[in-house]
């Protein structure tokens, strides 16, 4: 660990606290309807979009119309872009001549970016076209982020009304998230990254003579424009299958920097919609401390671990103050892959500039629990916060007991149905991971995809049903994916990650809005300070350690003992 | 329920039209006309033919150049497209070796690459990032270290002295941008082009 290091590190924190309110503050105006300097250009596009649609934007919607909007949107979606994907070969924009992927593949694509998650099973350079990549892809970038903000808004108005029935109108919050808040930033973005190297053409590849006279097919494409939706909305799915380790996506130092701010910038701006929703900002800063803990605490593990490097390497007067530069770019070092892979997996972005499969047993470790704990550090666009959110509500529960009086946030009771909700959300986690995993793990149509042995092989399993489940999308990326049972699996994985938090958590969003507001008392827990910050990170660190504290133990854990005795597989 | 389906049907389709095809288009337009190296890949033409681009790795071989990492990518077999046979620096099919640290295969392969360097530099220590692979297998640099420890194989190829070859990789050195971020480092096609365009001792 350098010095130089640490102030990377330390000045990309102080940026994203700088952003988070001003930009808060716009997404609050933004969903309240409010008019913004973007209005004049914008307001027409919507109104033409809701008049197209038959949607009336002051009518609300009660939690169950809101959920089914959302599922009904949702499913057009997957149909069209499995569609796009099957028919790409007569379809334009295919200079490469590239055929349709097989159908469990499509299915596996279709659901992976319609759930936000951008898991990819395939070589996108060498299996999607221009089409696809922009007409599909890039859409569900931006429709499923917006999904997700719109979710988390139905649950902050779950929080900030008394007496309500309804939880806002999903056409409305998920158009005004796609015009107001993705596209002006993606556009300036992807400007910045064609600046700086990031290509942005519909041509074909480039066959290029080398030096040395060998022949070099170099992939092209409309990158850029992808690259700054992949990250803003935390989807993640690389345009190449390097991710944003490729030069072309992520070329230089400053690329990597706005790459990570963006995949926090909303994820930290909702902590702050929130607290301004419940009419105190102090609400949304202590949430926001709970964040900055966790990820302090991930980034320092996992940059310790990657810059101690490989101990089997020494004894071949390899330097060993290098670290562990397998999987890594020189531009990038130790310093920003290690902050990169912690961000990325806070958040359920799940793009990586480092190879995650190749970090070292105790740097994997950090990722995989990132999304176990639920991706709620920052987290996810929306998926975040209601995760987070979720995760209150059981500390505020389990501060009730200690005390014996009944639970409430913010003025709100919380009763046997909100905590009931709130544990099947999050259940239905470990149960996809642990439960997959263990399928794949005994079965040989599991175990032909593992492609390092011993405790490696059974991490690179674990992660694979992690990342799905959490609708992460990053990958020890040495499985061989693209074979029907684990491109089914996975994709069911991703279903249930994504939609069985979902529903649980609408249905908590709706009874909150109908309760009244119990006044504060001398019993009243305080919700702003740091007895309230502890108090919930030590719920999340417990729930999350005792679920999956054994799974790692099998996993990472094992490896690194291994390693520390010599032994390899 | 049937309520949903025309904002749904439509939503979509409008959002295909804004975000998927408006959007990407429109960002292709202008950056072509802003900046038009940079959109078609930062190409490098030397007397009329594309030579690579300068972000993306080449394989160099020859004593005579600068090597780049080790890259761990790879093509179809020609003579089975089921399997692949190893195709450093393929930037039409990128990523990384993707093995874990306890692998024997990576220790083999690491001991193998340093066996080879030691033999070239005898007693220096072995810049980490020259015998591990790059995560994208396109990896355009090296560390100002890994550059350094070549000069001697260079040098003594072309009949340099070592003094101005090594002054050519210092040369070519960027740093941290506001030296701050991002590592310091050397772009190996645009180290050797530089070392092609040196005049003759």
């Amino acid at each position: 660990m350098t010095l130089d290091g640490w102030l990377q590190i330390g000045l990309y924190l102080a940026l994203l606290l700088l952003i988070t309110r001003p930009f808060g503050g716009y997404m609050h105006r933004v969903f309240a309807g409010e008019r913004t300097l973007l209005s004049p250009v914008l307001r027409p596009v919507e109104r033409g979009l809701y008049r197209l649609a038959g949607v009336d934007e002051r009518i609300e919607q009660h939690w169950t119309g809101y959920a089914v909007a959302m599922l009904v949107f949702t499913l057009a979606g997957f149909v069209l872009l499995y569609a796009l994907q099957r028919l790409q070969g007569v379809l334009p924009f295919n200079p490469q001549g590239l055929q349709a992927p097989a159908p469990d593949l499509a299915f596996n694509t279709s659901v992976s970016f319609v759930t936000n998650t951008n898991w990819q099973s395939y070589v996108p350079e060498a299996t999607l076209s221009y089409l696809v990549q922009m007409a599909g892809l890039t859409v569900h970038n931006f429709v499923s982020a917006a999904t997700g903000v719109a979710l988390a808004l139905a649950l902050i108005r779950g929080f900030a009304r008394r007496g309500a029935d309804t939880v806002g109108n999903f056409w409305v919050d998920m158009t005004r998230c796609t015009l107001y808040v993705l596209l002006p930033v993606c556009i300036v973005v992807a400007l910045v990254f064609v600046w700086q190297g990031v290509p942005q053409n519909l041509s074909a590849y480039t066959d290029a003579t080398t030096l040395e006279g060998a022949k070099q097919l170099i992939a092209q494409g409309p990158v850029a424009s992808q690259e700054a939706i992949k990250m803003f909305g935390t989807n993640g799915g690389g345009f190449f299958n390097a991710n944003s380790s490729h030069p072309f996506e992520n070329p230089t130092a400053l690329t990597n920097l706005i790459q990570m701010l963006l995949i926090f910038a909303i994820g930290a701006a909702l902590t702050n919609v929130f607290g301004r929703a419940v009419g105190n900002e102090r609400q949304g800063w202590a949430i926001f401390a709970v964040m900055a803990l966790l990820f302090l605490a991930g980034v320092t593990a996992l940059y310790w671990a990657e810059a101690a490097g490989n101990p089997a390497f020494a004894a071949f007067h390899v330097d060993p103050t290098g670290g562990n530069m397998e999987g890594k770019e020189v531009r990038f070092g130790i310093a920003n892959s290690a902050l990169f892979a912690t961000i990325t997996t806070d958040a359920s972005c799940g793009a990586v500039n480092a190879m995650h499969d190749s970090l070292m047993p105790l740097g994997g470790l950090v990722p995989m629990l990132n999304i176990m704990l639920g991706e709620i550090v920052f987290g996810g666009v929306g998926s975040g916060l209601y995760g987070m959110l979720l995760f209150v509500i059981v500390a505020m529960f389990v501060a009730g007991l200690m005390v014996g009086r009944t639970p409430e946030y913010l003025g709100k009771k919380l009763e046997a149905k909100e905590v009931k909700m709130a544990m099947l959300a999050i259940l239905c986690l470990p149960l996809s991971i642990l439960g997959f995993t263990a399928l794949a793990v005994v079965i040989p149509a599991g175990t032909a995809a593992l492609s390092n042995a011993g405790p490696h092989g059974f991490s690179e399993a674990l992660y694979a049903y992690t990342s799905a489940t959490g609708n992460n999308g990053s990958a020890f990326a040495g499985l061989s994916a693209n074979v029907p049972f684990w491109n089914d699996t996975l994709g069911l994985a991703m279903f249930i990650g994504r939609f069985l938090v979902i529903v649980p958590m609408l249905a908590v969003a709706g009874s909150l809005a109908r309760k009244k507001i119990v006044p504060v008392s001398s019993g009243t827990l305080p919700t702003d300070g740091g007895l309230f910050v502890g108090l919930v990170t030590g719920v999340i660190l417990i729930t999350g350690g005792l679920t999956f504290l054994p799974s790692l133990a099998l996993g990472p854990i094992v490896e690194h003992l291994s390693m520390r005795a010599g032994t390899l597989f | 329920m049937t309520s949903h389906i025309r904002p749904a049907l439509v939503m979509i389709l409008g959002m295909t039209l804004i975000t998927g095809l408006a959007y990407p288009l429109a960002i292709t337009g202008v950056a072509q006309l802003l900046f038009p190296s940079q959109a078609n890949g930062s190409l490098v033409v030397q007397n009329g033919t594309v030579i690579g681009s300068t972000l993306i790795g080449q394989a160099f071989t020859s004593p005579r150049y600068f090597h780049g990492r080790p890259s761990a990518t790879s093509a179809a077999d020609p003579n089975d497209p089921a399997k692949t046979v190893p195709a450093p620096y393929n930037a039409a099919n990128s990523g990384g070796s993707n093995l874990g640290p306890t692998s024997q295969a990576l220790v083999d392969r690491v001991k193998a690459e340093a066996a080879a360097l030691q033999a070239e530099n005898p007693g220096t220590p072995i810049p980490a990032d020259l015998v591990t692979t790059s995560a994208s297998g396109l990896d355009p640099d090296l560390s100002p270290a890994a550059a350094l420890f070549q000069v001697k194989r260079v040098a003594r190829a072309r009949n340099l002295p070592e003094d101005r070859v090594r002054a050519l990789v210092l040369q070519q050195t960027q740093g941290r941008l506001l030296g701050l971020l991002g590592e310091p480092r050397v772009n190996v096609l645009q180290l050797n082009r530089a070392l092609d365009a040196m005049p003759p001792a």
